[in-house]
């Protein structure tokens, strides 16, 4: 990104050398060039799916599948025109797509993609044996695709059509990405934190996962017109896989990923099955046995796969030049009403968490106060993160009752919580280390935000999105972290990300802020600035309930703490008298028994 | 269909699914352990079957050059590790172990009459250079990556797979082969005709289960295996460490895998490309155990086997779709049940 | 003085690219139990990971005068007997507790020794409870029985140096007091220590020596019975503003 200048040079040259392509090439390149794009379209929405959303599909062969036979078939036995069986294509796959995806995304990791194995060969073997759909003989004498009168027969004039499609995908997922509903999507595996900020994940997950197989769909479309005629072969399960592999050995986190590896794979299959037979002399799937091969080394090398490397190749050629971004000013966002100054925002009662037999929370009772800093302390182990976690709906309490803002939570899942104005840090930072400090922190703000993932792909969400970003902007420079808006969170000490993760929660305009050791890992002065930021808050309006560890901190800045020990309350009180309390000092020190 | 055409399609459905189970058995172990999605087992059923095939007509077992490389290989790269560690004590037993021995081995089996042996002895000679692969899979390709994501590794285990089939169709050429039965012949069981090899097949099956089921209950091997499976830093913190656990896992699933090949091959034909079908069959039952339950897996894959029979006779076109959307249902129940599951990766 | 059995000099470790143990220097001499405290995020349980093999480090750790970072596994440890009780137990859930013993004695039998059973009856000595419970599965056992177990499961090992990471952590005082028992009574068997702990109190009235763990690095150490009575390890713990007027 830094390297705009060269890397755009670059972009030019490929586009430029790309157009020239088709006008001097041998018919043989044109013919690969061709394949790679469409290959290329589908290995990035595997990006989308796997690279940015964490899930793995070795079906979407399928969906390529769908798209090419719902146009074989239309247009030759109904005489439909090829634009209007795409539009039928992504209509049919969006509903497959949904179905599929109700079913297996709420599964975990590995579930997944062997249930695409599953619906990968189903689908295979349906095309295969349907014989309306021409049965393993397939359809013939699809009709080429006819642009304003402009018919585009030939593999030539073809090739415009997939790499501008291609382009046209890429460009769209880029501003995708770059945007509100963009990076909820790439904070996906951090479910926890995710669904903590108000953000449904398994729509999230779904759209990616649609998205994904559209593009398979578009792909499988263009494929149906180039080739003019569609069989099951190129559907079937190792299709499916070949699509995986060049995602993920062209580098599944970049976009430009999908395009290296489909270009890499189809290159180096082409050149194996030239040169192997005439090398070795012997008949057998020797390009098989070296693509094999070949990939294992290159993972055990590069789990990243090769885009990165390139990448860092690049980087040592062109050596970047550094330049200096600003956030855009823009409104502020609009902000939900205060409490009056001393009601209650927070009231616990008797809550218990129950692991199986063990009870981690044993009926505990809490209040806080709007404009006033609540602190949880007590030794390791007490329980207080799990408190936390039953206010915020992360791990729901067993028993008991929690009120938020007059209204009963104890219920209700963190989105929805995250929704009516409480928002958290986690003791454990759940930010999502490649996205920017500004990124990270903007995730805060999703729910003040309404533009859907089309309408930023197509770029019309940019006045929304200036106002988030200079939201969380304003919140980051608040917290001091003004110089880091443009650093990656994974380059940031600990406890500035710890900070990074209190200007998120800044940025939903929570009523009620919990931090759970929000101080830990912060030099004297970065304590110091933190506790005059709370006080700050405070003075807003704002409650805080935080667990903390550092007892200067929180003596010096607490309004009343709270200590427990073995999941029970132990004392509350003023700072002082908490400090001077023998039992206290026992729970943290241990007895003095002589 | 009449009777005796069920109770014939029963019985096959039973002795595939035998097999299904056995190879569902391996996938969970080596998912558990390992978090490999083992793609490739399929194949050691292929190649056990072919090996033993060869040997059967009296020729070497064609894998056993294919033995000796990795062999040296892992000699080599165990050398490295070795001396690296500062262990060069360790250097002598590691060539002896990886590369000498399976030379010894070959020596040994071209002096020997193969056509002539024993039908035991030949099956002991076709398994001995096939399940070496298993732990030396695991070396070369997944030990480097132990601790990579399950995708990773799931990608290294399909490269994998197409290593061995395009090196199985060099072994065994594309003609498919089958070995004689056990023992010919068979027995009228009330209103069934039951073929010995059937029972053989049966047996055999239920017997190795048990056996693996001692294993893990009783011998502190078996027992650390399901140690790592439970709690992987627990068993690391025990000196169990994942290396010795992957090996052994990938070991019991080459053999599990290779005999049953060699127990189905009297009943199908088999080819060098037949283990991936059969090897995802197995998934299908492991995936109805939900990849973590032993005899859900197995009972799992009897169904499979049930299933894919019946369909054959009623549907045959559409015989692997039946078999395969039956994954569906089963997910789909598991997504009703299963509650919230985090992905989450705490760094 | 005894021999030194385990050493570190300039130990540092990173978590990501944050260095959570800075120039850390501790010696555990034979037979000595030796105690790292410090407040939560002090980075205690990353210097036992460390120490343990689990996380890259940089500096020179020596085990029995052997270099073992990046030399050795930590199944190479196990087998050289240094043992890890770690913090979150790590037990096998769904194993009994007699199967969790015995694997406990897993790095040991595959040096050839075979003398488990006798081994689980010492274990049983110290801990009889768990000779109750030898059938109970260990995800069922209370938290006192959890940390016994996670104990005589690192004891099957025969420990030259044990290092237990938080034992108190979670237990009511009683449990507490039973467990340091214990700890004294292993050490009088011969089995080195290095105790790790946040209830400092309890962890000095056991120990020989005392590290006080403050942001990763050491900021105090000395005899444990001069800690016992040093202003500033309260100081770490609960503040400045309160520890005079406590300490007082």
């Amino acid at each position: 990104m830094a390297a705009l200048l060269t890397s755009n040079r670059v972009l030019i040259a490929f586009l430029l050398g790309l157009a020239m392509l088709p006008l001097f090439a041998a018919q043989f390149t044109v013919t690969i060039v061709n394949y790679i794009g469409l290959y290329a379209l589908v290995a990035l929405g595997l990006v989308l799916l796997t690279g940015i959303g964490g899930l793995t599909s070795f079906g979407q062969a399928a969906f390529v599948g769908l798209g090419a036979y719902a146009t074989a078939y239309l247009t030759t036995r109904h005489g439909m025109s090829p634009w209007g069986t795409l539009i039928v294509g992504m209509v049919i796959t969006t509903a497959v797509s949904l179905a599929l995806g109700f079913i297996t995304l709420r599964l975990s990791g590995h579930f997944l993609p062997l249930g695409t194995i599953a619906w990968g060969i189903s689908l295979y073997f349906i095309f295969g044996n349907v014989q309306a759909l021409g049965g393993h003989g397939g359809i013939d004498g699809i009709p080429p695709v006819d642009l304003f009168g402009l018919e585009l027969g030939s593999s030539r004039a073809f090739f415009y059509v997939i790499w501008i499609t291609l382009l046209a995908a890429i460009i769209t997922t880029q501003n995708m990405l770059d945007s509100r509903e963009g990076r909820a999507m790439r904070c996906l595996r951090a479910m926890t934190m995710t669904e903590a900020m108000g953000i449904n994940t398994l729509r999230y997950r779904m759209v990616l996962f649609m998205i994904a197989a559209q593009f398979a769909c578009v792909s499988g479309w263009l494929y149906a017109h180039l080739q003019r005629f569609v069989n099951p072969t190129p559907f079937s399960l190792g299709q499916g896989i070949e699509y995986l592999f060049m995602a993920v050995l062209g580098g599944a986190s970049a976009v430009w990923g999908a395009v290296f590896g489909a270009t890499a794979v189809s290159f180096l299959k082409e050149w194996l099955q030239d040169w192997l037979p005439k090398l070795l002399g012997a008949t057998g799937n020797f390009e098989m046995v070296v693509f094999g091969l070949l990939t294992i080394v290159v993972l055990h090398r590069a789990r990243d796969g090769l885009w990165p490397i390139l990448l860092r190749v690049f980087a040592i050629v062109a050596p970047q030049r550094q330049q200096m971004r600003e956030v855009e000013p823009a409104l502020p966002l609009p902000r939900r009403d205060a409490p009056a100054p001393g009601s209650e925002v927070l009231r616990v009662i008797e809550v218990t968490k129950r692991f199986g037999g063990l009870v981690a929370n044993n009926k505990m009772n809490l209040t806080v106060r709007a404009g006033e800093v609540m602190a949880l302390i007590g030794p390791n182990g007490a329980g207080k993160s799990t408190l936390f976690n039953c206010i915020s709906g992360v791990n729901p309490a067993t028993e008991g009752e929690i009120r938020f803002m007059g209204k009963r939570i104890d219920q209700l899942g963190s989105r929805e919580i995250a929704k009516l104005g409480m928002s958290r840090s986690f003791q454990h930072v759940r930010l999502n280390q490649d996205m920017t400090v500004l990124e990270n922190a903007a995730i805060g703000a999703h729910l003040r935000g309404r533009k859907n993932f089309v309408q930023s792909a197509w770029r019309l969400d940019r006045e929304e999105e200036r106002r988030l970003l200079w939201e969380a902007a304003h919140q980051l420079q608040r917290c001091g972290l003004g110089e880091h808006l443009f650093d990656t969170c994974g380059s940031l000490p600990l406890g500035k990300q710890r900070i990074v993760e209190i200007a998120r929660a800044l940025c939903s305009d929570p009523t009620l802020l919990l931090l759970d050791e929000p101080a830990a890992g912060l030099r004297h002065l970065e304590k110091r600035a933190l506790a005059e930021l709370l006080a700050k808050l405070r003075g807003e309006g704002m409650a805080i309930l935080l667990v903390e560890h550092d007892m200067d901190f929180v003596m010096g800045l607490a309004d009343r703490v709270l200590v427990m020990e073995f999941g029970e309350y132990l004392a509350e009180g003023l700072p002082q008298e908490i400090q001077t309390n023998p039992k206290v000092l026992e729970a943290y020190l241990g007895g003095v028994d002589e | 269909m009449d009777a005796a055409v069920a109770l014939l399609l029963a019985q096959d459905g039973i002795t595939n699914g035998a097999i299904y189970a056995l190879l569902s058995l391996a996938l969970v172990l080596v998912f558990a352990v390992t978090r490999v999605i083992y793609i490739p087992q399929g194949e050691f059923v292929a190649y056990g079957a072919l090996s033993m095939a060869a040997v059967n007509a009296g020729f070497l077992p064609p894998t056993m050059w294919l033995v000796v490389t990795l062999g040296i290989a892992v000699a080599i790269v165990d050398s490295v590790a070795a001396i690296r560690e500062g262990a060069k004590a360790r250097l002598p037993m590691v060539i002896f172990k990886n590369a000498v021995l399976p030379i010894l081995a070959v020596i040994v089996v071209r002096q020997l009459p193969l056509k002539d042996l024993a039908y035991v002895l030949q099956v002991l000679i076709a398994l001995a250079f096939v399940v070496p692969l298993g732990p030396q899979v695991y070396r070369l390709a997944f030990q480097p990556v132990a601790e990579a994501s399950v995708l990773l590794l799931l990608i290294v285990a399909v490269a994998v797979h197409f290593v061995m089939v395009g090196m199985g169709l060099y072994f065994f050429g594309a003609e498919g082969a089958r070995i004689p039965p056990f023992t010919d012949g068979g027995v009228t069981l009330g209103p069934a005709y039951v073929q010995y090899q059937t029972i053989w097949i049966v047996g055999i099956a239920a017997l190795l289960i048990a056996g693996l089921a001692l294993f893990f209950e009783h011998s502190i091997y078996g027992k650390a295996l399901r140690a790592t499976a439970i709690n992987r830093t627990g068993a690391r913190l025990m000196g169990i460490s994942a290396d010795l656990a992957g090996k052994l896992c990938f070991t019991l699933s080459a053999l599990v895998g290779a005999f049953s090949g060699i127990l189905i091959a009297p009943i199908t034909t088999i080819y060098y490309d037949t283990g991936f079908l059969v090897g995802l069959k197995g998934f299908v039952g492991a995936i109805i155990g939900g990849l973590v339950s032993y005899p859900l897996a197995a009972a799992g894959a009897v169904l499979v086997g049930l299933l894919e029979s019946y369909s054959s006779f009623y549907a045959s076109a559409y015989k692997e779709v039946i078999v395969f959307t039956l994954i569906i249902p089963v997910l789909l129940y598991q997504s009703l049940t299963t509650k919230h599951i985090d992905d989450e990766e705490d760094h | 003085m005894k021999p030194v059995i385990m050493e570190t000099s300039g130990l540092c470790v990173n978590y990501g690219r944050v260095e959570a143990i800075h120039n850390v220097n501790i010696r555990i001499r034979e037979g000595e139990i030796v105690t790292v405290i410090g407040p939560n995020g002090a980075g205690k349980t990353t210097l036992l990971s460390a120490l343990m093999g689990l996380l890259p480090a940089r500096g020179e750790v020596k085990y029995q005068g052997h270099s073992t970072l990046g030399a050795m596994s930590v199944d190479a440890l196990v087998a050289k007997g240094l043992v890890l009780v770690p913090e979150k137990r790590e037990l096998f859930g769904s194993m009994s507790v007699a199967d969790n013993l015995l694997l406990g004695a897993f790095a040991r039998h595959r040096r050839g020794d075979r003398d488990h059973a006798k081994t689980m009856d010492e274990v049983y000595a110290i801990f009889p409870r768990l000779a109750e419970r030898h059938k109970q599965e260990a995800g069922t056992l209370s938290g006192g029985e959890r940390q016994m177990l996670a104990m005589g499961r690192a004891l099957m090992a025969k420990p030259t140096l044990l290092m237990l990471d938080e034992p108190s952590l979670g237990l009511a005082p009683l449990i507490v007091k039973e467990i340091l028992r214990i700890v004294v009574q292993l050490k009088s068997m011969g089995v080195s220590i290095l105790l790790v702990e946040q209830n400092a109190r309890a962890a000095l009235q056991v120990a020989d020596y005392g590290y006080v763990l403050e942001n990763g690095s050491v900021a105090v150490e000395n005899e444990a019975k001069a800690l016992l009575h040093d202003p500033r390890v309260i100081e770490s713990y609960l503040g400045l503003g309160g520890s005079h007027s406590i300490a007082a």
